[in-house]
């Protein structure tokens, strides 16, 4: 297979207007996203940028889709690492479906060819997604994911 | 949770589980290829899998994708590791100070 794509789901107690408030939210971003947060209008069309703490702008993109609050899809390139800006766009796609209780949450990273991208960003989303989890659930995010330097 | 312990105290799915892991995102008939068990218990893993959120699927034109999903043994992963790991980061951060002669 050429393609390089991640798909990862979890289940959350909340609604999916929740999810998706968080999920776009600068100030809620913060405490589930290693304390960093992104700026964008959410329509499609718009810009989007990734600041992190100490980084400053990590990750630019544009987004594509935009239907509130079920789904957003995002082209994503990685800005500060030369190795990962040199692999160009990623697409990441949000997918919110409520399921009774539980809200369905689904991210898909994927770029059209093997991509460092799309494995550097395997190893924060599992937290990400935890943490989120967490943050809707118990109203407490993970300590690690929160602010990780003074 | 109990079903994800479940699910991963089986050998055969746990092997499916480093299947995906390899190369991500494959059919039932990619899974099947090259194990000594019946397309109807791959079947069966898979489904349980799927229940334990282990596996995500998408369909692909006609063909349905197997995805490996961590998040479940993330969530499992931070109940109980998170923590200590934390701390144990914190006390090689003071360690690094001492030795470096960096005061407080």
């Amino acid at each position: 297979m050429s393609e390089s794509k991640f798909v990862y789901v979890t289940f959350i107690r909340a609604t999916p207007e929740k999810i998706w408030e968080a999920l776009t939210t600068p100030e809620i971003q913060r405490k589930f996203w290693f304390g960093g947060y992104q700026q964008s209008e959410w329509k499609a069309g718009a810009s989007w940028t990734l600041h992190m703490p100490e980084i400053g702008i990590a990750d630019t993109g544009e987004v594509l889709e935009s239907e509130r609050p079920k789904r957003i899809v995002l082209k994503w390139r990685n800005e500060f690492r030369p190795e990962l800006k040199a692999a160009g766009f990623t697409r990441c796609t949000y997918e919110i479906e409520a399921q009774g209780e539980v809200t369905k949450l689904t991210v898909i990273h994927e770029a059209p060819e093997p991509s460092p991208m799309i494995d550097a960003v395997s190893k924060g989303w599992p937290m990400v997604l935890s943490s989120l989890k967490s943050l809707l659930e118990t109203g407490n995010p993970l300590p690690r994911t929160e602010q990780a330097k003074k | 949770m109990d079903r994800v312990f479940k699910a991963l105290a089986d050998k055969s799915r746990r092997r499916l589980l480093d299947r995906l892991r390899a190369e991500n995102g494959q059919s039932l008939g990619e899974l099947c290829e090259g194990l000594a068990m019946s397309r109807q218990a791959v079947t069966k893993h898979l489904r349980i899998l799927e229940s334990a959120n282990l596996v995500a699927t998408r369909k692909e034109g006609r063909m349905k994708l197997h995805f490996i999903n961590p998040v479940p043994i993330n969530d499992i992963s931070e109940r109980w590791i998170g923590k200590f790991e934390h701390a144990r980061l914190g006390a090689l951060a003071d360690l690094k100070r001492n030795l470096e002669g960096t005061k407080k």
